[in-house]
């Protein structure tokens, strides 16, 4: 019988599989939310797998801080051009501008809160009522009590402690008017799992993933990218490291980790020996043990 | 060998490409030490990251207790913690050189049995735990039942904290004889029994030198080696179709294929296939996928299927062969597990949904409830509340195509929906 095995990403590769077309047959307006990362990237193929040979039926939808790293732009706008999908941008420096988000001040500002406001905006304005996410449950451990399906109410809520039971593949993704789904086909997928998928799909990643000379500074134990959108504290100085990024999220609050690894191969034997989460370089998830959690409730990603 | 080496060997190989997937649940009572398990599991076979064993080791000091409580590991919601229990399914993740494991960890208290069956239902196998001072007590038998119940095919009983019985034989055996004489009531082949101390390490990874006794492997030893690939129907071919695929482009102008899961037996290109409920037979053009066409698909493979001819097939319709059809009716037997505070109403409506279908129902009849501590049967109170479990009737509104659960856990499996909440209110498994 061992002809009939599917290996475990492929396993993992089905189940995606089937939660998108499951997404697109059980809802109107459903969208992906990307941010140029590498699971998002992930969640692309997957999309063109599972529509193949049709176009993915959905568009993009990015969040944008405007604190980018500059290498994902331009990653995000080839793709999109190549897909021939629909993009779209969520500012958040317009929800600022129109009053609707207030920038956090001091040293440690950072716009990753106000994400949320745009994220729900967003949705409201074009609609949305399922927006693809690439969480997976090893990152956190709020996400490890996640759903496929995640149900949020008008407010774009989670209430994490009434969640539906979700049994076999049978996704229950019926909801009232103005209440929407966040969907996560990677939820059983391990960081590991994402850059073997990777490498074992050819597929091509934005730059600033592979080693390279940056500006960057040490807060909190962490290297961040040097950028306009920083204020260093007095006893912070500028270095030129060769570094490379373990996530890719907002500029100012994600953290580069010293390496040399310049490609793929590098990068797995890095994940495999690596003794600190992914999200460990992440400031925002450093504000408190809940913190997650707490911005999950209110709509976060 | 160096540790990068070995490294190498592990995750750079086709090694890691090769590896498979094993699903399990976790069940005890509240103090069943279960989260200490799955941290000792994470821990010993190092997927725990020194940023969560710091954050854990804080949370611990916290709270005030004197060593690291690896519980904080898998109790993620704030709740959790401050209350110190479990309340929802978590999912941890962990690999060896030969598996990949998904551990759905399921709360032991009796209000959240629901979340038990939830994890169980796509398991392959269930770890139940017995606190050895305790012996078998009511919710190892409820947790053994719904184990069987969800067809789980192994069940590894782990008899744990024998350090606090000196590590004794006999209280080993003891609980071993107790739950062979109830397990005769279960429909699960494969049960096996470990003595271990998941606080203290033995026989979880590495094998006790404290009950020299005991010559059996390991629990990691178990998980990895356990044969599961017969888990899946193989026999009897099935195919539910959840979207149909219409590309309208120039390339692709007349193609129409049918997307979904494999949910049993085989599929070949020329195959003759019969549609429901159509009653249309055709036969099997391709099997396709966006790295190239097939030469045959298998559960649980999610692919797109086209046909010789032009037949009408939408969502909800299934594929199956014209000398191995499914059961089609419209009134059906199920055994159900009640998920809401909301108790099943005799005559009332929900929504339901099978494979790719949605319909409406009506419960005709509720034949008996479940005692599932000794597994009886009630037949003078058929009052089915959150998490009970009993026997019913349903009416469909449209004709189902179906098979018993214990024969394809993919077709023969439903859940019930509150029509007013949109809440899934039940699970149900077909007889």
């Amino acid at each position: 019988m061992s002809k009939y095995k599917l290996s475990h990403l492929d396993q993992l590769e089905n189940e995606a599989i089937f939660v998108m077309r499951e997404v697109v047959a059980q809802f109107e307006r459903p969208a992906l939310l990307f941010s140029g990362g590498k699971d998002s990237i992930v969640m692309v193929r997957l999309a063109q797998k599972a529509f193949w040979p049709a176009k993915i039926p959905f568009p993009l939808v990015h969040i944008d801080t405007g604190h980018n790293f500059e290498e994902t732009l331009e990653y995000r706008d080839k793709l999109v051009q190549e897909l021939g999908v629909d993009l779209i941008v969520g500012s958040v420096q317009e929800s600022i501008d129109q009053g609707k988000a207030v920038e956090e001040k001091g040293p440690n500002a950072s716009r990753n809160v106000l994400q949320t406001i745009t994220l729900l905006d967003t949705i409201e304005k074009y609609k949305f009522d399922a927006l693809f996410g690439g969480g997976r449950r090893d990152e956190e451990k709020a996400r490890a009590k996640e759903r496929f399906f995640s149900h949020r109410d008008e407010f774009g809520q989670w209430d994490p402690k009434n969640q539906r039971p979700e049994l076999w593949n049978l996704f229950n993704g019926r909801k009232h008017i103005g209440e929407h789904f966040r969907i996560f086909p990677l939820s059983n997928w391990t960081e590991m799992d994402v850059w073997q998928y990777i490498a074992r799909e050819k597929i091509p990643i934005p730059s600033i993933y592979y080693a390279h000379e940056r500006e960057v500074f040490m807060r909190d134990g962490v290297y961040l990218a040097y950028s306009p959108y920083i204020t260093l504290r007095d006893n912070e100085k500028i270095e030129r490291k060769v570094v490379r990024f373990r996530t890719i999220g907002d500029m100012t609050c994600t953290g580069a980790v010293l390496s040399n690894a310049s490609k793929i191969e590098d990068i797995i034997l890095e994940v495999a020996a690596a003794r600190e989460t992914e999200r460990g370089s992440r400031a925002d998830d450093k504000r408190s043990d809940a913190a997650m959690e707490d911005r999950k409730k209110e709509g976060y990603f | 060998m160096d540790n990068i080496e070995i490294m190498e060997k592990e995750f750079s190989s086709q090694e890691y490409l090769d590896m498979d997937l094993l699903r399990f649940t976790t069940a005890g009572s509240v103090d069943d030490g279960k989260s200490t398990l799955i941290g000792r599991l994470l821990h010993d076979t190092k997927s725990i990251f020194e940023d969560q064993l710091e954050a854990v080791e804080d949370a611990s000091r916290k709270m005030g207790d004197h060593h690291v409580n690896l519980a904080l590991l898998t109790d993620g919601l704030r709740a959790e913690r401050e209350q110190g229990i479990t309340i929802d399914v978590a999912y941890r993740y962990f690999a060896t050189p030969k598996r990949k494991f998904i551990i759905a960890d399921t709360p032991g208290h009796i209000q959240y049995t629901r979340n038990m069956v939830t994890g169980a239902s796509t398991a392959n196998l269930a770890i139940v735990l017995i606190d050895a001072r305790n012996g078998v007590v009511e919710q190892t038998c409820r947790h053994s039942f719904i184990a069987s119940l969800l067809q789980i095919k192994h069940l590894v009983l782990c008899i744990n904290k024998m350090d606090l019985v000196d590590y004794d034989e006999e209280v080993y055996n003891r609980i071993k004889a107790d739950f062979e004489d109830f397990s005769s009531k279960l429909e699960i082949q494969d049960i096996r029994y470990i003595p271990i101390s998941a606080l203290k390490g033995d026989n979880v990874v590495d094998k006790s030198e404290n009950m020299p006794w005991y010559n059996g492997p390991t629990l990691l030893f178990t998980l990895e080696n356990v044969h599961i690939s017969s888990d899946y129907n193989f026999v009897d071919p099935r195919f539910p179709v959840q979207k149909v695929i219409r590309p309208q482009s120039d390339e692709y102008h007349d193609f129409r294929g049918y997307a979904g899961k494999i949910e049993g037996g085989i599929f070949k290109p020329g195959d003759e296939v019969l549609a429901l409920p159509s009653g249309f037979t055709t036969r099997v053009r391709s099997i396709e996928t966006m790295n190239g066409p097939l030469d045959e698909a298998f559960p649980p493979q999610n692919i797109v299927m086209t046909l010789e001819d032009e037949i009408d097939i939408s969502r909800g319709d299934m594929i199956v062969k014209p000398n191995n059809q499914p059961n089609i009716g419209q009134d059906i037997e199920l055994m159900i597990c009640w998920l809401n505070e909301k108790p099943l109403l005799l005559g009332g409506k929900y929504a339901i949904r099978h494979t790719t279908k949605d319909a409406r129902c009506i419960i005709k009849e509720v034949l008996y409830k479940v005692n599932i501590n000794n597994l009886h049967k009630i037949e003078d109170d058929l009052s089915i509340g959150l998490n009970e479990i009993g026997r019913i009737r349903i009416r469909t509104t449209q004709p189902f195509f179906y098979d018993s659960y214990k024969k394809n856990r993919g077709t023969g499996s439903i859940i019930l929906i509150d029509e007013a909440t949109n809440e899934t209110v039940g699970a149900g498994m077909i007889i």
